[in-house]
Order: C-alpha cells, then sequence, then structure tokens
C-alpha cells in the first residue's frame, strides 16, 4: 500500500471514558506501578546491602567456595547446589506432570478430571513447610533405601557415587521434596496448554486412523510446547528460591561435588534463613548479596517463563 | 482385508467398489436422542449427499459412519453399519482401522500446520506406521487425484497453512485419499469455501467417484444435483429426533419428490 497523496492526517480517535472505566483504569495503573516500584526498591535495597561485601571481595564472591564468620565469603558452591537441586527437582517432576497433564486432558473421563484438577490445585496452594515436615518426617526415610540402591547399582556414573555412609541430607533427597511442590504449578499450566489443543487438528488426525497416542504425539505435544517449557521454567524459578525443605533436610556444605545421592548440599535461601539471625558486620552484607544473586535469578527466571508461556497462549487461536 | 487388520495395501489401481450401509441407526448425546432409525445405503463408487435443515443430525450420522461419533463424551449409538459385509462396530472391529478405510474431510479445512504440503499427504501412512515404498509417487497420485498437484508441485516444501482455503481443503482431501480409503465422508467441505474453490472440488468428486465410495453433507442443494446420485433428506420436527423424510435417485428427489416437505426443501420454500 502506499501513502494517500493527498494532506489528510489520519484522526486521533476520542472517546470520552465513563466514570466506571476511569477509576478501574486508575486502580489498575496504580496497582500495576505499586508492583513496579516495591520490585525496584526491593532490588535497590539488596543493592545498597550488598555493595560493601561485593567491594571486598569482588568477583570471587560468586567463584569461590568458602563462607567464614567474617569473610571472605563464596558462594559458588551455593549457587551450585541451588541449580543442582531445582534441576533435581525439574527432572523428576517434569514427566510426571506431563503425564498428569495428558491423563487429565486426554484419558479422564469428565468427573475424573475435573477431581484430579481440584486436588492438584490444592496441592498448588499448600505451604512449603508442610511439604518439608512430610518430606522430613515420611519421605526421607523411605528415600534412603532408594538412594543406596542407585549408588551400588548406578555408581560407576560419578552423580550417583557415594564416599562413605550418609545418604540422609543429599541434594536428591531435597530435590525429590520439592518437586513435590512445583509438580502442581507445571502440571496446571500443561494441563491449560493441553486442553486447548486444535480441535480441527485433532479430528484430522482421529479420522486418518490414528490411536490416541499418536493423536497426542503429533497434535497435543508440539502445540502444547511452549507451555511445557514455560510451566517448566516457572516451576525452576520457584525451586531455585525454595527455602524450608532444604533448611529441613540437607546439611549444609561450601563444597562442590557431583555426588548427589550423599548427604551436603545447600542452596541460597537457606543459607540465608540459617545464617541470618545470628550475623554481623561485613557477614550481613554477604547475605544481603546472596539475596541479590537469587533475586536476579529468579526474576530472570520468571521473566523469561512468562514471555514463553505468553507467547503458546497467543498461539492458541491460530487454528490453520 | 478386514477391519481388525492392522495393516492395509496401497495399491494405487482402482479396486472393485465397497458398499457402505446403515440400518436403525440411532444417536444419543448423553440422553438426549438425536437421530431415529436411520436407513441408509451409500453403494459402490456413487456419491449419496445428506441434505436437511441446520440441527438435524447429518454431522452426526456421518460421523456414526467412521466411528468418529464416540470421540464427543457421552455419544452414544444404536445400529449397524456394514461396510464390506462386516459390522464396523462389531466386536472384532478397531476403530484406527475402521477410520482408515472410512475417510473423512472436515467442514473447515484442518491440514496440519507445521507440516509441509509433502508431510501432510503422507501424515495418514506416518500415523498408522505404515511404510510407504515410494513417498514421492504417493504424495503426486494424492495430490493429482485431489485435483491440487498442478498447483502446489514447486512447492511441497511449504507448510501446509500456507495455501488459500480452497487449496487446503483439497489437501485434506489428498491427505485422506494417501491411505486409500473404500469411503470418503465429506461433511460441508465447501462451506468455506469460494464458488471457484467449489466448482474445483465438485470436478474432484465427479472424478474420484470412480476409486470410492463418497458421502457428503451439503447445504447447498445445486451441489447436491451436480454431484450426487443419490439424495437423502434428513429432517428433525420440532422436540423430535433427526429421521430420513425420504431418499432416491438426485432426479426423483428434486423433480418428483413423494413428500411435500422434501420437495419445499429442495426448492427453498423452507429451511
Ligand atoms: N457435542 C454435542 N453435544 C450435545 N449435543 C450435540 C452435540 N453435537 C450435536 N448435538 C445436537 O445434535 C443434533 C444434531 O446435530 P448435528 O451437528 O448432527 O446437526 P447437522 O444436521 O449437522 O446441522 P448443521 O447443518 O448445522 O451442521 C442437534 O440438535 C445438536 O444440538
Ligand atoms: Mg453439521
Amino acid at each position: 500500500m502506499t501513502a494517500a497523496p493527498t494532506s489528510v492526517e489520519p484522526r486521533l480517535l476520542l472517546s470520552a471514558p465513563t466514570r466506571g472505566d476511569r477509576i478501574f483504569r486508575g486502580i489498575l495503573s496504580g496497582s500495576a506501578s505499586l508492583t513496579m516500584v516495591i520490585l525496584a526498591l526491593i532490588g535497590l535495597y539488596l543493592l545498597s546491602g550488598a555493595l560493601p561485601e561485593l567491594r571486598a571481595d569482588g568477583l570471587s564472591f560468586f567463584t569461590s567456595f568458602r563462607w567464614t564468620e567474617l569473610g571472605p565469603f563464596g558462594i559458588g558452591a551455593v549457587l551450585y547446589w541451588t541449580v543442582t537441586i531445582a534441576l533435581i527437582s525439574l527432572t523428576i517432576a517434569l514427566p510426571v506432570s506431563i503425564s498428569l497433564a495428558l491423563a487429565i486432558t486426554q484419558y479422564a473421563s469428565a468427573r475424573v478430571a475435573a477431581v484430579l484438577t481440584i486436588l492438584i490445585d490444592l496441592l498448588a496452594a499448600l505451604p512449603s513447610l508442610i511439604f518439608g515436615i512430610w518430606g522430613l518426617i515420611f519421605l526421607q526415610p523411605r528415600l534412603v533405601p532408594v538412594s543406596e540402591w542407585l549408588s551400588q547399582h548406578l555408581g560407576f556414573i560419578p552423580i550417583f557415587n557415594v564416599h562413605g555412609t550418609n545418604f540422609k541430607s543429599s541434594a536428591f533427597i531435597a530435590g525429590v521434596v520439592s518437586s513435590l511442590m512445583i509438580m502442581p504449578i507445571i502440571t496446571s499450566i500443561a494441563r491449560e496448554v493441553f486442553s486447548r489443543s486444535p480441535q480441527g487438528e485433532v479430528e484430522a488426525a482421529y479420522a486418518l486412523g490414528a490411536t490416541r497416542w499418536s493423536v497426542i504425539k503429533t497434535v497435543v505435544l508440539p502445540f502444547g510446547r511452549g507451555g511445557i517449557v514455560g510451566g517448566a521454567m516457572l516451576g525452576l524459578g520457584r525451586a531455585l528460591g525454595e527455602t524450608i525443605v532444604v533448611v529441613l533436610i540437607v546439611s549444609p556444605t561450601f563444597l562442590i561435588s557431583p555426588r548427589i545421592l550423599e548427604s551436603g548440599a545447600n542452596s541460597v535461601a537457606a543459607l540465608i534463613a540459617l545464617r541470618i539471625g545470628e550475623a554481623h558486620g561485613i557477614a550481613v552484607n554477604a547475605l544481603m548479596a546472596a539475596g541479590l544473586t537469587l533475586f536476579l535469578v529468579t526474576l530472570l527466571v520468571n521473566m523469561i517463563a512468562s514471555a514463553i508461556v505468553s507467547r503458546s497462549r497467543s498461539g492458541a487461536g491460530v487454528e490453520l | 482385508m478386514t477391519l481388525a487388520d492392522a495393516t492395509v495395501t496401497l495399491s494405487t489401481d482402482a479396486a472393485e467398489g465397497h458398499t457402505l450401509s446403515a440400518s436403525g441407526v440411532h444417536a444419543w448425546f448423553g440422553s438426549h436422542l438425536v437421530l431415529e432409525d436411520i436407513n441408509l445405503v451409500a453403494e459402490a463408487n456413487t456419491v449419496t449427499a445428506l441434505i436437511g435443515p441446520s440441527g438435524c443430525g447429518k454431522s452426526t450420522f456421518i460421523r456414526i459412519l467412521n466411528r468418529t461419533h464416540e470421540l464427543v463424551p457421552g455419544a452414544q449409538m444404536a445400529g449397524e453399519v456394514i461396510l464390506n459385509d462386516e459390522d464396523i462396530y462389531g466386536p472384532s472391529s478397531r476403530p484406527t482401522v475402521v477410520r482408515r478405510h472410512i475417510g473423512m474431510v472436515f467442514q473447515k479445512p484442518n491440514p496440519f500446520p507445521a507440516m509441509t504440503i509433502a508431510q501432510n499427504v503422507l501424515a495418514g501412512p506416518k500415523l498408522n506406521k505404515i511404510k510407504v515404498t515410494d513417498p514421492d509417487e504417493l504424495v503426486e497420485v494424492s495430490l493429482t487425484r485431489a485435483g491440487l498437484w498442478r498447483e502446489v508441485k514447486d512447492r511441497l516444501d511449504k507448510p501446509g497453512g500456507s495455501l488459500s482455503g480452497g487449496q487446503q481443503q483439497r489437501l485434506c482431501i489428498a491427505r485422506s485419499l494417501a491411505v486409500h480409503p473404500d469411503v470418503l465422508l465429506m461433511d460441508e467441505p465447501c462451506s468455506a469455501l469460494d464458488p471457484t474453490s467449489t466448482r474445483r472440488i465438485e470436478e474432484t468428486i465427479g472424478e474420484l467417484r470412480d476409486l470410492i465410495t463418497i458421502v457428503i453433507v451439503t447445504h447447498n442443494m445445486q451441489q447436491a444435483e451436480r454431484v450426487a446420485d443419490h439424495v437423502a433428506f434428513f429432517l428433525a420436527e420440532e422436540n423430535e429426533p433427526g429421521r430420513i423424510v425420504e431418499q432416491g435417485s438426485t432426479a426423483k428427489i428434486f423433480e418428483d419428490a413423494d413428500d411435500p416437505r422434501t420437495s419445499d426443501y429442495v426448492h427453498g420454500v423452507f429451511g
């Protein structure tokens, strides 16, 4: 299209908003900017608290493995274990969540699907302390034999190797317990995208003689890929910030090791929760710096996640 | 060849025809009876048109003919549908095999948008894990039969969603033909298309008649008159299930209907 040769300008479209509209818009933009302000304030507060420590230790704060009374400090190992526990829980939660979401949307009868959905949403609403206590008292003793079995039979793989006989407070057990916490959120996002799979394509595949499973493989899963990735990232974000489960289950370490079945792990959130009470002087700044790191990492992961989820939503209407 | 058979032969030459006959068919959604005692024979190598006002159960009936009705939660049916002397609802028949023998083209073109044109045509064999010895030939033969080959032969690797609506619909026909069905069901295949594409698809139907048995639902009386050999008029009176009021040869239904409701409908007096 070429521009019109005349001097006509597009007209500015005005409309008189009703009073209700104006109030509503005011509330909306007010609360939206309030969120931004709070986020910025937290970030700035953490940054100012972290600066003395970051000046003292510099980049080695992120790369070294040490934590002494009054410095120097280094969260390298803590970050490593934070990510390791989050990845363990994601590895367990993702296949379970996808299977659950497929069962609900593709296999279950309407009534069973409704019941399962309510149960999973309830699970999502439970405070993580409940998961932590249950994990500590019920799951931990039952998972130790699993760890032993894994290390006996798969011990030649470095991550399943164990030095010594202490299996109780490992990254693996913490990962299993937090996988239960992130499973509901991943499941409900996957369920949502699966239930939007384009009906026309689903029927086309059935009419060609496809089995239920090939319909899932060719239509439902490819269509839901964005939602799965986004849901996994949201779960990852939650697992990265998980505090209480790690505090209750792992015994803290500041050393890196690939042996996830062995006692000894850590997480940034658990470190802060455990130490903030008796910390003083520069140690407080070091914990603030750790908090800032966690803040930035989870912010980033969640931003990527919501970008992916919203993109896969907008594709939901496309049914060619 | 039986309906429990897991394999299918992909011969490219015209086999002898296949008659599809429905008798005593009833349909329910939940406890709501929407079709009552439908008896219809689609003779081998003919085109049967199903006509009737909206909501009288044409789509429900055509979906019973290839066991897609049962995919709707709560949907039930009674009666028999016989293909090649076998009840497609018999205890030894498998819905997936039935659907491969009795293909379906939907009202809204529904190619797989993320697949190329060639992949769309080959989707049926792939979904059924059938080895195709010469995929290029199958693509060409199917697209030619669907009347689309000349328009797309130079862009087989473009996405199926990049075609016009009429071309997409013919791609869907080609995709159905690639599994070599005995019967092709079409539910208002032209209702979303312009007159030229509609004409093109009607020509395609005319050419396919020699190869397979066709059942088509249409709201377009001229189309029914142009393509069909046999016409069945469905009607659901108020608060009643749908029934076949009258069926017969196209000439009979359009020129000499026995029931006044039929002639009123086909001549546009109501509906
Ligand atoms: N999924 C469903 N659940 C409940 N009732 C349904 C469902 N699909 C169709 N019906 C009902 O079954 C009856 C027949 O519907 P059907 O779609 O077969 O009509 P149709 O003749 O194809 O109409 P149209 O010409 O508008 O496509 C209607 O009364 C409709 O309300
Ligand atoms: Mg219909």
